[in-house]
């Protein structure tokens, strides 16, 4: 039900204060996201530079980076995550509390970044696990950091607190090592590769069917 | 010290007899059964007391070698580094272990195994470091393909 705005305010005037329970409880979810206390790389770096007192994450209700992924809502997935890391993050992330949200920050978290063609390196963790908010940089700077934990409070603001508790993320397999790589590549349920890379200019494009005038 | 390598040269064939070492620009090139000899002396000779194994990595030339690279320094005499080389055949990379020697060459060691795949022998636990044990292959050779390279263009996973 939407409440007409200038109503709203006389009632505030008179110490009447009217809101929807989503808004509520989206307030205090929003503003209280538990980020999972654990860094892959450099990217982990900016990401305690955002924690320390310059940048402040205490500002947007994240300060309590929590050590146990029993308490934490949110994985801000900040780094390289290796092939060997893989199975881990994701076994993090299964042992995380619901409602939970992931930010994959940096190149190499999100594609695997520089090392994308080496022999060690996940291209991208959303193959295994559902990301939300995916931040650019190498490494992205804490501003970039605070940029995308309001993308997530938006988020988290745009549903309702039913859909919310609603959906459950579940259990997402966990990859095993094997003779070259991890196995399976990746989790088709989350990520599917796209049918041709978009920046991919050696490969000719799908040639269309030579459209040949109908015979007269 | 060193006056150049070719006085280290001449005072390594002076004191190990039946050794021959071959310098190549700032490189000394030790032949794979004389290593340990070579390095055993270097580090308890009164004179160089190379008793620190900086670095120890492989170089990968195909189609015929692999090259074994040593950086040695002096904590004692406050000298160093020594490069260091053996050239070993790319088929069978055999070479034996510098662990007796310095200690921390263990470590580097089974890098170089893991990533070259050189068989250090003598080692005291010659396995893979970074890698996982059902890992085949040894990734930083050059004819080493990647699995997963075209998987952003789709096809089998």
């Amino acid at each position: 039900m939407a409440l007409d705005e200038g109503l709203q305010s006389e009632l505030q005037k008179e110490g009447v204060y009217l809101t929807t329970w989503d808004k509520l409880v989206n307030w205090g979810r929003g503003n209280s996201i538990w980020p999972l206390q654990f860094g892959l790389a450099c990217c982990a770096i900016e990401m305690i530079a955002t924690a320390a007192s310059r940048y402040d994450i205490a500002r947007f209700g994240s300060e309590i980076f929590r050590a146990s992924p029993r308490q934490a809502d949110l994985m801000i997935v900040a780094g390289t995550v290796t092939k060997k890391m893989a199975p881990q993050v994701v076994r993090l992330y299964n042992q995380m509390a619901e409602p939970k949200y992931v930010i994959s920050m940096g190149a190499c978290a999100t594609s695997g970044g520089p090392f994308h063609k080496g022999y060690n390196v996940l291209k991208g963790i959303d193959r295994y696990i559902p990301v939300d908010v995916y931040i650019p940089g190498c490494p992205p700077t804490p501003q970039a950091l605070l940029e995308g934990l309001q993308k997530l409070q938006e988020r988290i603001n745009a549903s309702s607190v039913g859909q919310a508790m609603a959906k459950k993320q579940g259990e997402y397999p966990v990859p095993e090592y094997g003779p070259a790589g991890l196995s399976p590549r990746y989790n088709p349920a989350v990520w599917q590769p796209p049918a041709r890379h978009p920046f991919d200019y050696q490969r000719a494009p799908a040639s269309p069917a030579p459209s040949t005038p109908p015979a007269a | 010290m060193w006056a150049s390598l070719d006085e280290l040269k001449s005072v390594l064939e002076q004191q190990l007899p039946g050794v021959t070492v071959t310098v190549e620009g700032a490189v000394l090139y030790v032949e794979p059964k004389n290593l340990v000899s070579v390095c055993r002396y270097l580090k308890d000779s009164e004179r160089f007391r190379l008793d620190y194994l900086a670095n120890l990595t492989a170089v990968d030339y195909p189609p015929e070698r692999i090259e074994v690279v040593y950086h040695v320094y002096s904590m004692d005499k406050k000298h160093g580094p020594l490069p260091l080389k053996v050239r070993l055949p790319r088929a069978e990379p055999k070479v034996a272990s510098v662990t007796p020697i310095w200690r921390g060459a263990e470590f580097q060691e089974r890098e170089a195994y893991d990533l070259y795949g050189v068989i250090f022998e003598g080692h005291p636990d010659l396995r893979r470091i970074l890698l996982w044990d059902g890992f085949q292959g040894h990734p930083m050779r050059k004819d080493y393909v990647v699995e997963d390279q075209n998987v952003l263009e789709g096809g089998p996973a």
